[in-house]
């Protein structure tokens, strides 16, 4: 009887990066292998997806993913994207895509100009995307933001394709769904949360996905993003 | 300082000292040599007017694998781990630049921690502050808390509680004090014991040397801060918290391969501090290179490479042979290494620079003799009429409504989201009960366990009666531990007090620590370690005694922790212990009577050790469907914030016959508020009863009001609004 594999998540850590433990144990939980990559190789191990997890990748002293877009493995990364391959970006890992040129716009400091950590709820947008394929638009999930510089902004002419091409995957809101200032906990542009590319495999996000698995530590947002991103990884590998 | 003054005064040694030097070296010492003894010796490092009544506490038990004296105490916490933990004040660098002292101390309190061999787990802040009202307070407090953000949230340690008070004392000087907790399987730990040989090099690894945080021992930490504090930024020192998260990686994979002998942090008085030390632990001497050492900038003098207070570095002690795996493991990590000496037989401190021997001094003389003093203590003149005027009995003429929403709202008790929302409380994803709850609770990777953690300090209670502020603490932090249902263990703590030089304050520590060690061995919590902060004063303004206590508990399945929210409608609401006439040093006597006098609550540890084991007996046999801490405010402000934080109201009457103000607000000692499902009652009623705790059923839980019969009534929802508005509507001034 031939068993199933398990779908491999390659999880980068680089020199600041927090959240890595995290992300390979979440993907663990969820029934995953979670795959340590390092910032300084240039080799993806053959994973199914990547995460490039929160933090402060080498200090984040400049702008935030301003450095790390260059680390050697950020080629394969984006080779990897290129042919199809699943990428998420947590958090600076949203960031780095951001700097990369792999998805549009920036994060910029908080409105509020305080680092923030807080549960929040965010609705799907789309089910086209590696953290939603297994979700309806309408949803909403719980989960958590931990951010000093979290504000997704763009160009006028980039939010209006942001929004006309539906590449918003999640936005701020209240519980019931509803959008509105007092739910966006940084203030980011369109209540935007997580973002996706044009070809709908790169996908960023501020909120933590990884923090939210977990019944005995909170809400439980973040296990239909994870389970998600396992079978969209899985169904590359059989199409493969 | 008049720059006519000697050497030896000017870097904060006395005649006397200078004289002891003499007889050691058996000769004058030179420059170089008087700045590493007059760090060494500063009241930071040497403890030398606290060390005699630092030796009357316990600090022995069971559960103590290592007590005082090393980098941070260690608790077997069983299944072969340990648990490290230790709590250490930046008071006097954040008084003068609020960001980089706060976010200092975090950066050394984790290399405390790391230097032990164990993974930081867990970060709290115990915090106090002048009145928000004023401008410059604000700025402080805002500062403070940015820079424990700035640093704890990128180095991937939660913050996971700690306290904030605001009193005026606390005007000229902030109170700052950083709690660290760390995991370690036993055998791993890098303790004293470990052997260490002759000839085994001292590696340098981290950041470079550079000028900042010169003398940060002898000329910030160990005098009071006068006018023109302000120039003493120089010796506040500034945090990289990156290198600090490379640090964590790089120290923690040396250890975990195997390769070190020791480790050692660089904190207070830096590489002299740490080699020193060092040695003296493994008995031996050592020759340190100065010429060796990384510089930032080129023209350091010898003593400024000597006692400089760089962040970021630490100090490996390894066999020659594991040289090339150290400097392979740091550089992965991006982290330059340099060798810097080795440890030598005979029991001196060479020091050579240029090919020269600059200074060469017995390192026991530096680490181990330093001075010690039993210096002269008198009670306060104004001791005994403070305690006599007592507001219990004063006439009250606010109204009860009033009086609460002022209690509720004043900032010592109301919501510090506004605080911990800056701090990252959850990654590792091992917080299951964040900052706001009465501890707060870290999960042990690969466990059932988890750690309960508590900070608390008693201001105006010590001010009044500092035996009894130190005995409430300790009581306070160890009840909060209970609540969640975790075994109260160990304690660290830091002991916050004004110029030691001065009887008054020093009669306030004997009694501070004679109350801290009377309750500590009451209730089996064995004192691991911890820090002192004197000179906590400006002019003639001292802080209150503020020892403040971190108490680390343990539960062993954190499947069944105790949560302070209401859960359900129609659960029973209990008291455990009983309510007296008690509003001295209380909450409401400050904010509602403007009062700070009177006898602070009565404590009779005997009570207080009951009702832990009943907390922590009735968590294990899944009895309570809440449980929170009653201090603050009194009974009042307890089940309104299990209220607030359950969303559910509740209907009590209050027992006995006591005037409102003191059935409501009165803050006595050794009490809880629990709620039971109501099938549940009998059994909670026998446990208590057993135990030997006051029990008496108050009320229902529910609905979208807290009623207190014939007393008080409000709505969840306004209740939470003034709770959680308080500290954000100050700030916007």
């Amino acid at each position: 009887m031939s068993e199933r594999r398990r779908p491999r998540i390659g999880v980068v850590t680089f020199p600041g990066s927090l959240d890595d433990r995290d992300a390979v144990r979440a993907v663990g939980f969820m029934g995953g292998d979670g795959v340590a990559l390092w910032h300084a190789e240039r080799d993806l191990h053959g994973v199914d997806a990547v995460i490039l997890p929160g933090g402060f990748s080498y200090g984040d002293y400049l702008r935030c993913g301003a450095i790390a877009r260059f680390a050697p493995i950020m080629d394969e990364v984006r080779a990897f994207a290129e042919a199809g391959g699943p990428v998420v970006g947590i958090c600076n890992g949203f960031q780095i895509l951001c700097e990369a040129g792999m998805l549009p716009g920036a994060l910029i400091r908080n409105r509020q100009l305080r680092f923030v950590c807080r549960w929040v709820d965010v609705r799907v947008e789309t089910s086209v995307s590696p953290l939603t394929d297994e979700l309806v638009a309408g949803e909403v999930l719980r989960v958590p933001v931990k951010h000093g510089e979290g504000q997704f902004v763009a160009s006028a002419p980039d939010l209006e394709r942001i929004e006309r091409d539906g590449l918003v995957v999640f936005r701020y809101c209240a519980p019931d769904g509803v959008t509105d200032e007092a739910h966006n906990p940084n203030g980011a542009s369109n209540a935007i949360a997580g973002l996706r590319s044009e070809a709908g495999n790169v996908v960023g996000l501020m909120p933590h996905p990884e923090h939210a698995v977990d019944p005995d530590v909170g809400a439980t947002g973040g296990q239909p993003m994870l389970a998600s991103l396992l079978s969209s990884a899985l169904a590359r590998v059989s199409a493969a | 300082m008049s720059s006519s003054e000697p050497l030896h005064r000017r870097l904060g040694l006395t005649d006397d000292e200078l004289e002891t030097i003499r007889v050691t070296l058996g000769r004058d010492p030179n420059r170089d040599e008087l700045a590493m003894f007059a760090v060494m010796w500063s009241e930071h490092c040497s403890y030398k007017s606290s060390k005699v009544h630092l030796r009357t506490l316990p600090t022995e038990g069971p559960s103590v694998l290592v007590g005082p004296g090393q980098d941070a105490g260690v608790v077997d916490v069983g299944d072969g781990i340990a648990a490290v933990f230790k709590l250490e004040s930046h008071s006097h660098p954040s008084a003068v630049e609020p960001y980089q002292g706060a976010a200092t101390g975090v950066g050394g309190i984790v290399r405390d921690i790391i230097s032990m061999g164990a993974r930081p787990v867990a970060l709290l802040d115990p915090l106090r502050f002048g009145p928000l009202t004023d401008e410059r307070n604000r700025w402080l407090f805002e500062g403070v808390v940015a820079g424990i953000g700035g640093y704890g949230n990128c180095i991937g340690v939660p913050t996971v509680g700690g306290e904030v008070q605001f009193a005026e004392p606390h005007t000229a000087n902030p109170t700052v004090n950083v709690m660290c907790v760390g995991v370690a399987p036993v055998e791993r730990l890098v303790t004293a014991d470990r052997e260490v040989h002759e000839g085994s090099l001292l590696v340098l690894f981290g950041a470079a040397t550079g000028r900042d945080g010169i003398g940060g021992v002898s000329v910030l930490a160990s005098r009071t801060l006068e006018e023109g504090a302000d120039e003493r930024r120089p010796s506040v020192q500034i945090g990289d918290p990156f290198a600090g998260k490379l640090l964590i990686e790089a120290s923690l994979e040396l250890v975990e391969r195997g390769l070190l002998e020791g480790l050692q942090d660089l904190g207070g008085a830096g590489i002299t501090c740490a080699v020193s030390e060092s040695a003296s632990r493994a008995g031996l001497g050592a020759e340190l290179e100065l010429d060796a050492v990384p510089l930032r900038e080129p023209d350091l003098e010898a003593f400024e490479i000597l006692t400089s207070e760089s962040q970021e570095r630490m100090l490996a002690i390894a066999h020659p042979d594991r040289l090339d795996d150290v400097r392979v493991v740091c550089a992965r990590w991006g982290l330059s290494t340099a060798v810097i000496g080795r440890l030598v037989g005979g029991g001196a401190l060479r020091v050579v620079s240029g090919g020269a021997t600059i200074a060469r001094v017995p390192v026991r003389s530096l680490a181990d003799d330093g001075p010690e003093y039993a210096r002269p203590m008198l009670v306060p003149s104004d001791a005994e009429d403070a305690i006599a005027d007592d507001p219990t009995f004063a006439t009250v003429t606010t109204e009860t409504d009033e009086a609460f929403l002022a209690v509720l709202g004043s900032p010592n008790v109301a919501s510090k989201r506004w605080v911990w929302e800056q701090y990252d409380s959850i990654v590792q994803g091992g917080t299951l009960l964040p900052p706001g709850a009465d501890a707060a609770l870290v999960r042990i990777e690969g466990t059932l366990k988890a750690l309960a953690l508590s900070t608390d300090g008693k201001g105006r209670f010590g001010a009044l009666d500092p035996y009894l502020g130190a005995a409430h603490a300790v009581a306070e932090a160890a009840r909060n531990v209970a609540c969640t249902g975790a075994t109260p263990l160990a304690v660290t703590n830091c002991l916050n007090f004004g110029n030691p030089e001065r009887p008054e304050v020093m009669w306030q520590f004997a009694q501070s620590v004679r109350g801290m060690a009377d309750a500590c061995r009451a209730f089996d919590t064995p004192v691991t370690g911890g820090n002192v902060s004197f000179y906590n004063e400006s002019g003639s303004s001292a802080i209150w005694p503020t020892p403040v206590i971190g108490m680390l508990g343990l539960l062993e399945d954190y499947r069944l922790a105790v949560r302070a929210g209401f859960i359900a409608n129609g659960s029973w609401v209990y008291q455990l212990g009983e309510t007296f006439a008690e509003l001295g040093a209380s909450e409401f006597a400050d904010v509602v009577l403007g009062s700070m006098s009177g006898r602070p609550p009565a404590l009779d540890l005997e009570r207080e050790r009951r009702l832990h084991a009943l907390l922590v007996e009735g968590a294990r046999s899944d009895v309570f469907e809440s449980a929170h801490d009653c201090a603050e405010g009194g009974i009042a402000i307890a089940l309104a914030e299990c209220a607030i934080a359950g969303g559910i109201g509740f209907a009590v009457s209050l027992p006995g016959d006591q005037p409102a103000h003191v059935g409501l607000f009165s803050e006595s000692a050794s009490r809880a508020v629990v709620s039971v499902a109501p099938e549940r009652a009998t059994q909670l009623e026998d446990a208590a009863a057993a135990a030997g705790v006051p029990c008496s059923r108050l009320g229902e839980t529910g609905g979208p009001r807290i009623v207190f019969d014939g007393l008080l009534e409000m709505s969840v929802d306004d209740v939470t609004a003034v709770y959680e508005d308080a500290i954000p509507k100050l700030l916007a001034g």
